[in-house]
């Protein structure tokens, strides 16, 4: 303690002061390394396997082959991803039908219209739909989604089949789409709403023609990560829609222009790239063998996507970044 | 019962006004009045923001609207767009008139209100978007069948903002300075042609080499357009203004004159503090 005529204590603190800050510090980072690595660790070894993979099976097979059975029993190994990325673009594209406007929509009530009483309520609702395990999700999508589509639309319809498994995947990224929405909204200044109202426009031309265009690279980035998150869904796809890799009869449309008809796909039962990674991993197999390591590439083949989508996320989001 | 007088037609004005200016000496000003206010009571919650106020405001005439901070000016100039519906609190009592029509009533409709009264606020508030899609957005949503370019044009010139904005039409409002942002503000208030335009404190944000522009700006709007202005700043509404409303705390009007006699020969004591400074 220093007396009050003395000049104040500015001394250096303590070496154990000091000390303790350091660590907290090192501490700290030691976490944030941590992530680091695995992350790193994750890509080497998908690298590494996936090249020992394409000393075995030529690149252009794996790309360009309809055929994916990789169990030597009964038959030929092969190794072609198309089928499975037919289903997994299957599940994607169709559950981006059902999230992103119900998402989008359900940012737009909730930012613009709901009064904040409803808000307080519709929110938390909306994070427990995001936090249920996506296996119930597989699992109501099987036991009633299927049943009912079955009974009243499509009654050919197969048990395991793409569209029930597609519209849950879609009905669980909703929360994502709405509540990223939603913050990019809601941090449009109300100035500009303000503005808005004061030219006569209504709570729809509002939402729509401002607040709507002022966040659209939230909104955009909201959307990437929504279909991110549906292509890599394995749990929803494992259970209802089976896991049986299958190529749709690829038709002659117009001009001769091969199209493959959606309803084929949609349903019947089908497989994803992450569903096709499950089996392998749940089966018997070693380390060295070959459909191990088309384990691994199949995992490189979703990082490449999602690791485009994430940096197409953050050039759209940089490119139609509005600053107000 | 003045107003009834007041709001006479303006064929019949020519001979009227001389005999009602005289009549009603100084409250009845020689324009028909625009906006009034009977009775208007405003509360937030159990607050009372505006106290019973009335109030005739003339047609195509700078009115100023002067007092300290919260004295209810801002809400009273929100009332008369019916801007203070979009706070839940909020509760309005009395009557606002709109060309003789109590903008209150149950049958209006405050967007179509809205497009007759152009608003203009603190802090310049451009849309995200071109200076051309700022300035034609209120014409978009009104339906406008005509010239949109024309209309774009004529309105920043009367801005007094065309001749720094016309080859860049397409940039971002946001891109331009301060001032110009609040010029392009009123250009797009005015592209609309509504009949009575709100200003809440335009100049504050502003430096005062912009804030004089936007000054002038008031002056020639006021040849075509009612300008009822929310200020701060004393020499601005002195400088500006036909006609000077001072609000003093609690949401009172307490003077209500022509603006030389408001700065000049005040009636009431603490309007003259007010306005020298010794209180507020």
């Amino acid at each position: 303690m220093t007396d009050s005529t003395e000049s104040p204590d500015l001394q250096r603190r303590s070496g154990l002061t000091r000390l303790k800050e350091g660590t907290y510090g090192g501490f700290f980072a030691a976490c944030a390394v941590i992530t680091l690595l695995t992350t790193v660790a994750i890509i080497a070894t998908l690298l590494s396997d996936a090249v020992m993979f394409f000393a075995e099976v030529p690149i252009r097979e794996f790309l360009t082959s309809t055929s994916w059975s990789p169990n030597p029993r009964g038959g030929g190994q092969t190794f072609g991803i198309v089928a499975l990325v037919i289903g997994t673009l299957t599940v994607t594209i169709t559950a981006a039908f059902v999230a992103l406007p119900v998402g989008t929509l359900t940012a737009i009530y909730l930012s613009e219209y709901a009064t904040s009483n409803a808000r307080s309520i519709l929110k938390p609702l909306l994070e427990i739909l995001a936090g249920i395990p996506t296996v119930v999700y597989g699992y109501f999508a099987l036991v009633y989604v299927t049943p009912a589509l079955k009974a009243t639309m499509f009654p050919e319809m197969s048990t395991f089949n793409a569209l029930s498994a597609s519209l849950m995947v879609g009905i669980m990224t909703i929360p994502m789409v709405s509540s990223i929405s939603e913050d990019a909204m809601s941090a449009v200044p109300d100035d500009l709403r303000q503005a808005g109202y004061g030219l006569g426009a209504t709570k729809f031309e509002v939402s729509t023609g401002i607040v709507v265009p002022a966040s659209i690279s939230g909104i955009a980035s909201s959307y990437i990560l929504a279909v991110s998150r549906a292509i890599g869904e394995t749990m929803i796809v494992v259970v209802a829609m089976g896991a049986q890799a299958q190529m749709p009869a690829v038709r002659e449309g117009l001009l001769g222009v091969p199209y493959i008809n959606p309803a084929d796909t949609l349903l019947d039962s089908g497989m994803t790239i992450t569903v096709a990674m499950v089996q392998i991993a749940g089966g018997d197999l070693t380390g060295g063998t070959i459909p191990y390591d088309a384990m691994f590439a199949l995992g490189l083949t979703l990082f490449v996507v999602t690791l485009v989508m994430n940096v197409l996320s953050d050039i759209i989001a940089e490119r139609y970044r509005e600053e107000y | 019962m003045s107003n009834t007088e007041t709001k006479t037609e303006p064929s019949d004005s020519l001979i009227t006004t001389d005999v009602e200016t005289e009549s009603n000496d100084r409250t009845a000003p020689s324009h028909r009045t625009a906006v009034a206010a009977r009775d208007l009571n405003v509360y937030y919650g159990d607050e009372q923001a505006i106290d019973d106020v009335s109030i005739e405001i003339p047609e195509k005439r700078v009115t100023a609207l002067i007092g300290p901070s919260g004295c209810g000016k801002s809400t009273f100039l929100r009332c008369i767009n019916r801007m203070n519906d979009m706070i839940e609190v909020c509760r309005v009592e009395g009557d606002v008139e709109f060309g003789g029509k109590n903008v209150y009533d149950a049958d209006v409709d405050p967007v179509a209100l809205r497009r007759k009264i152009g608003m203009v606020f603190q802090k310049p508030n451009p849309f995200p978007k071109s200076i051309r899609d700022n300035v034609a957005y209120g014409l978009k949503i009104q339906g406008f069948d005509g010239d949109v370019d024309a209309r774009v044009e004529e309105s920043l010139k009367s801005a007094a903002l065309w001749d720094e904005v016309k080859d860049q039409l397409d940039s971002s409002g946001l891109d331009l300075s301060g001032g110009q942002q609040q010029r392009l503000c009123i250009a797009r208030a005015i592209a609309p042609d509504p009949e009575v335009i709100l200003m809440d404190e335009p100049t504050s944000a502003l430096d005062p080499v912009a804030a004089s522009k936007i000054e002038d700006l008031i002056d020639d709007l006021a040849e075509e357009y009612t300008v009822i202005i929310v200020t701060h700043n004393m020499q601005q509404a002195a400088r500006i203004s036909d006609r000077t409303a001072v609000f003093l705390t609690g949401g009172r009007l307490v003077e209500y004159d022509d603006t030389t006699k408001i700065f000049e020969d005040p009636e009431e004591q603490r309007v003259e503090d007010y306005i020298t400074g010794k209180f507020g």
